[in-house]
């Protein structure tokens, strides 16, 4: 305990310059002219996922939001990632930090497919 | 008499897969499911006819016994076109305690909950506490299986079932069999039964006398009644190749919210309305999404299903009746 305790005191200098160093860096990156390729929207509607297809950069944070009055899921066909079941109006985020192309489902209604292409 | 009942269902159908007049067609098949009709099965011929009276014994028909199907509660759902599921299961329950003649037992064809909640299954079994039927059967629904593969439901509701929940049981001289097409659904696909479940099924079925009725009930249709909207089941196929040498085989299904019906040789196809809100008929709206109807209309458009089985011809009537009767 006091080995970790010691252990955690050293680190925290820095560790809060590198915190700081994280805050100011939305800005600089916000300042680049990709400013609104690390998020993409799905939306759920009528049963479908919309788009169907995305495209984004590695890196990308996906948000699903449900818009049905009925609950939904998005989950990889290969089992990247899984959503928890989404009610009306309910998201899910994930971040993909590896390109590939990514198939998902909704596990409840499995003729609702999509996909996600992470470049 | 079984072209006659051919036409009926096929000018159903046909109402119901007309364009422009969907809706109306909807409305129909409702109206005519408010007038009742008995589903007689006779050595594997059925035959069918006006029925008025809310039990067989007033319309002249001697029923052995009699058992209720209830579907799609979704105890939960809070939107329109209601806000208050747990009321109207209740009025079903009401309209089951008021036949003339009890029930037997009650099955109940899945999408209990809406999300597969303790506090909603909790609603519902207090619900049906005051069913005047004690005995009641249980298959999943794809809102029962939510999160938890279903662990939850198999604990509450399938207690000695096999695999994902499915069973067989035996009824003065009918055998039932439950079964499960909501569980490790494929993406893209429909229901499905799973390759596990289709050989406890063979088996089960192996040695029994082909002149016993079979009663097969499962959530999602074990017929493919619209596969954009997945409302059908990928292996069914297989499934009633094991029934096809029996005399009589009922099938039982909820899922879509509305009542359809089909017979195939001696096999006859029936889904049940839903307790608590309608779906569209297959293609009239974008998605399968709850239809919003009429606060007066309501009733209309929910409902029980209602079957005497008569030994004499072992056969089996099925009656359906809105809520709102």
């Amino acid at each position: 305990m006091t080995r970790k305790n010691i252990w955690i005191a050293s680190l925290a200098m820095p560790v809060m310059i590198a915190m700081l160093l994280m805050f100011a860096g939305p800005r600089s990156v916000a300042a680049n002219d990709q400013p609104s390729a690390a998020t993409a929207a799905v939306k759920i509607d009528n049963f479908v996922f919309g788009p169907q297809t995305i495209t984004v950069p590695v890196g990308a944070t996906v948000t699903w939001t449900n818009s049905d009055d009925i609950p939904h899921t998005a989950v990889s066909t290969d089992g990247v990632f899984k959503s928890k079941v989404m009610d009306t109006d309910e998201k899910f985020t994930y971040t993909f930090t590896k390109a590939g192309t990514y198939p998902y489902y909704c596990t409840i209604h499995p003729k609702m497919t999509g996909k996600v292409v992470v470049q | 008499m079984p072209h006659k009942k051919q036409d009926f269902i096929d000018q159903n159908l046909q109402d119901l897969n007309n364009d422009g007049v969907d809706r109306r067609g909807f409305l129909k098949c409702m109206a005519w499911a408010g007038a009742g009709l008995v589903w007689t099965m006779s050595g594997g011929i059925p035959v069918s006819r006006a029925f008025a009276k809310s039990s067989a014994k007033d319309a002249g028909v001697a029923a052995d016994f009699s058992f209720v199907q209830i579907s799609d509660s979704h105890i939960g759902f809070n939107k329109p076109a209601n806000p208050d599921v747990t009321a109207t299961l209740q009025v079903a329950i009401n309209k089951i305690n008021a036949m003339p003649d009890r029930p037997d037992f009650i099955i109940h064809t899945g999408d209990l909950s809406q999300l597969s909640k303790p506090s909603e299954f909790d609603t519902l079994d207090q619900a049906l506490k005051g069913a005047s039927a004690k005995q009641i059967y249980f298959v999943p629904g794809e809102h029962d299986m939510l999160s938890d593969n279903g662990e939850q439901f198999l604990e509450r509701y399938g207690k000695g079932t096999k695999g994902t929940g499915y069973y067989s049981f035996d009824h003065k001289g009918v055998h039932f069999v439950g079964l499960v097409n909501v569980a490790n659904l494929k993406a893209g696909g429909m229901g499905s039964l799973g390759h596990e479940q289709l050989e406890w099924l063979e088996d089960d079925l192996k040695g029994r006398s082909a002149s016993t009725p079979i009663v097969l009930f499962a959530h999602i249709p074990l017929w493919t009644i619209y596969p954009d909207w997945g409302w059908g089941t990928d292996d069914s196929e297989q499934a009633l190749s094991y029934v096809k040498r029996f005399g009589s085989v009922t099938v039982l299904n909820g899922h879509i919210h509305q009542i359809m019906q089909k017979v195939e040789g001696k096999v006859s196809f029936h889904t049940a309305m839903s307790t608590a809100f309608p779906q569209p008929a297959p293609g009239t709206a974008p998605s399968a999404g709850p239809m919003k109807v009429p606060a007066d209309q309501l009733s209309k458009v929910l409902g029980i299903t209602d079957v005497n089985y008569l030994v004499s011809g072992r056969s089996l009537a099925v009656v359906d009746s809105p809520l709102g009767a």
